[in-house]
Formats: C-alpha cells, sequence, structure tokens
C-alpha cells in the first residue's frame, strides 16, 4: 500500500507568500556561499542533502485529503478538502477524461476544510465516473449540495456529471470497500468526527484527524485499540499541548504530545502528524517535528516509532 | 507517588518526586487541585521530577485555571532539564511561571 498527501493543512488553506519564497531563496544562496555547484547534480544533491526541509520544500497549504493507494482498480480517499483539486487534476491529466474511474471518499466529517475541495474535482464533472462517499454523518448529501448552490457556488451540485452516491456507515462495523477492510470509529470534535481504520494486504493504515483527546488514564483510552499495531497512524497534531488543553480546549483537535503518547502505548509504528497550524510557518513546523522526536525519545528511549511531518506531495509506502 | 509540602511565607510548597506519567497523574491532580483550594498561593517545586506526561500537564493546567479563578497565583521552579524541555515542547512554558529557583518563586508569589 502507499500513502499520497494532497492536502495536510487544517482549518483552512494557507498558501506562501512572496515573502516567504523570497525568504527560502535568501536562505538558500547563503547557504550555497563557497559551495561546489558546477554541476546540475551538485546543485540537486545542494538542495537535498544540505537544506532543511523548510528552505528547500514547504509543507504546503491544501487542506486535507489523503489517497491510499492499493493496486486495485478503484481509488480511495479520505476527506475531500482543497488537496482533492489536485488529486483530480493530476488523474486528468495523467489519463484525460476519457478514462472512467471509481472513487471511494471516506468522510472524517462535513466542516468546510474538508469539503470545499469537492467543487472544483474535476472527475465530478464527467459522466462516467463513479463516486462513493462514505461516512458516519446522515447528512453528507445535504452538505456538498449546500456548499454547491447558489449563491456559494456557480454550478449546482445537479449539474455534475458523475454518478455520486452516498454510503452510511456505522461507528464499530468493519466494511470491505475496494479490498480494504474498513473500520470507522467515533472522535471527539464538534458535530462528532470520525477516524478510520484501514487494513489490507496484511497492513493497516489509521486515519484520525479532527480528534480532540481528553483521557485521565491512557490505557483506559478506546484510541488504544483504533490504533493497536497500526502501520501508519495520521493523526490530528494541530496544537501543543498547552493550547489544546488551555484556550482551544473543546476546538476538537490534539496536540503532537498526545499523539507521541497514544502511538507508543499503541505499539504504532509511523507517527505522521497531520492537520497543520494554520498560522504555523514551514520553519516553525519543522522545529515541532524535531521536538515530537526528541519528546518520543524522552518518553520512551529506543523506541522504534519513526515520526514524520505531513506534507502536501508526501508519499509513504507502507 | 510521594509530594512532600511545607509552607514558606505564607506559600504552600509542593515536592513531588519521580515521574508523574499516567500512573501518578491521578494522585498528582488531586494534591495540586487540593493545595489550590486551600491556599492562594502555591509553588511546585520540581527539581525531584524526572519526567511529566501529557496527563501531569493537564493537571497542572487544572491547578492553574482553578487559581486563577479564584485570584490565587501559582508557580513551578527549578525544573530538571528534561522536564524543561518538555515545558518548551509543549509550551507549557508560555502559560504557567516558571522560575528558575524556589527563592525568586517565593519572591515573586509572595
Amino acid at each position: 500500500m502507499l500513502i499520497r498527501f494532497w492536502g495536510t493543512r487544517g482549518s483552512l488553506p494557507a498558501p506562501l507568500d512572496y515573502r516567504a519564497v523570497r525568504a527560502k531563496i535568501r536562505d538558500a544562496l547563503i547557504a550555497a556561499r563557497n559551495q561546489s555547484l558546477d554541476t546540475a547534480e551538485a546543485v540537486d544533491a545542494f538542495i537535498d542533502q544540505r537544506l532543511p526541509f523548510s528552505v528547500s520544500g514547504t509543507f504546503g497549504g491544501n487542506t486535507s485529503c489523503v489517497e491510499l493507494v492499493t493496486g486495485g482498480d478503484e481509488y480511495v480517499l479520505c476527506d475531500l478538502g482543497s488537496g482533492v483539486r489536485e488529486f483530480g487534476n493530476r488523474l486528468l491529466a495523467k489519463y484525460g477524461p476519457g478514462k472512467h474511474h471509481r472513487f471511494n471518499v471516506f468522510m472524517s466529517h462535513l466542516h468546510w476544510d474538508h469539503v470545499m475541495g469537492f467543487p472544483f474535482f474535476t472527475p465530478s464533472y464527467i459522466p462516467g465516473n463513479v463516486i462513493r462517499i462514505h461516512g458516519c454523518h446522515q447528512v453528507i448529501r445535504e452538505a456538498l449540495q449546500r456548499q454547491q448552490s447558489s449563491p456559494g457556488f456557480p454550478v449546482d451540485f445537479k449539474m455534475l456529471g458523475a454518478t455520486i452516491e452516498f454510503v452510511e456507515m456505522e461507528p464499530g462495523r468493519t466494511y470491505d470497500v475496494a479490498g480494504l477492510s474498513v473500520r470507522p470509529f467515533l472522535q471527539n470534535h464538534g458535530g462528532d468526527s470520525y477516524g478510520y481504520r484501514f487494513s489490507g494486504a496484511g497492513k493497516t493504515v489509521v486515519y484520525s484527524t479532527d480528534s480532540e483527546h481528553k483521557f485521565d488514564v491512557l490505557e483506559d483510552c478506546p484510541f488504544i485499540e483504533y490504533f493497536h499495531d497500526a502501520d501508519v497512524l495520521i493523526f490530528d497534531a494541530m496544537y501543543s499541548l498547552a493550547d489544546q488543553i488551555s484556550v482551544k480546549e473543546d476546538w476538537g483537535h490534539s496536540s503532537n504530545m498526545v499523539g507521541v503518547e497514544l502511538a507508543l502505548t499503541a505499539g504504532a509504528r509511523h507517527l505522521v502528524m497531520f492537520h497543520h497550524e494554520p498560522i504555523h510557518d514551514d520553519r516553525t513546523l519543522e522545529k515541532i517535528l524535531g521536538e515530537t522526536r526528541r519528546y518520543a525519545d524522552i518518553v520512551r528511549p529506543g523506541h522504534e516509532l519513526t515520526i514524520t511531518s505531513a506534507y502536501d506531495g508526501l508519499e509513504i509506502v507502507v | 507517588m510521594e509530594i512532600s509540602e511545607q509552607h514558606d511565607n505564607g506559600i504552600l510548597v509542593l515536592r513531588p518526586l519521580g515521574r508523574i506519567n499516567n500512573d501518578t497523574s491521578p494522585e498528582f491532580q488531586t494534591r495540586l487541585l487540593n493545595s489550590v483550594a486551600s491556599s492562594e498561593a502555591v509553588l511546585i517545586d520540581f527539581s525531584g521530577v524526572e519526567y511529566i506526561s501529557s496527563a501531569g500537564l493537564r493537571a497542572l493546567m487544572m491547578a492553574s485555571k482553578q487559581s486563577k479563578a479564584k485570584n490565587g497565583r501559582l508557580g513551578v521552579a527549578q525544573l530538571s532539564p528534561v522536564v524543561k524541555e518538555i515545558f518548551e515542547i509543549s509550551r507549557f512554558s508560555l502559560v504557567v511561571q516558571v522560575f528558575e529557583s524556589a527563592a525568586a518563586a517565593i519572591a515573586a508569589l509572595r
């Protein structure tokens, strides 16, 4: 299985402005002084090996959309944030509009940042495509219809050419979809959100975003079971712990430290920090990643947990 | 967990010992909340604490909120290097008064 991240930002898109780009160029040029960069290969090696990611790249600004590549014929996506626009465009660029596809989308919930990409998902306009939208909320159809209607959007939902189906799921039950075993679970978030535990070909990926954790005893937390033995855990690490339990308490999000503790206790192998706070720039996100790895070392020296901070375009082979 | 206490210049000083983790944080929380309820000024001396988990920090946040609600004063002092790192990673150093020494804390909280 392969995980491809199309959108990793929380709450709303957060594009770079010219100042941020200029700052990266400036930092790169300063780092390049006195380097031997006479060939294209030397330049590539310098960018890839000598520059920090916050300078050579960006975590990106699209909101939640994650693809699970199973090797089967059908596409599997989690959420329809602004990242799904890029997913659709890449698909069309690769195959053109003549080839028809089947998509399975799993919705964590219906807040703006998780649905806003759908009106710009070009495959939804093409007859012959089939889009099955799965989720535990009863109002998914209404939410998507409402955002794609006058006066908010010029093309009404009923004008979409693809066949769009809605599949209501129950948390705690296990479903077989597109060759994967899928189990949704309830999370603590305004209006409820749902995480998904996907298993296939001996691998398990958990998608758990927009989920606040308020537990007194870690071992009693049901998420230990949901995350148990996961090969990859995609986790809402939007806030610092201090923010999560003070000014932003009950805002429905979690922190990097809670992610580490849950992942280690559950025996997960790879923690992927996700749903980044939009006010954080690349340098801040990189710093938080370093701190999160350090915290894991403090909690359990010698642990084998891999920790990654998701970015738009990231691919993880499971 | 062992938590000793004494009064110094009208300030209740708590000295927990060992690791404040998921096993010990409920006791830490109870002691902290009782202390804040009974005293206007509370100092937690962390010199004997090797580690504090998110659950322990949550207890500290509850005590801080309770103290502020009654216009009380609460501070922490003498963080070990590891606990100091955890305060920085969690950003608790931005929301709780942190003092280098117990003497400095007592002077400020008095």
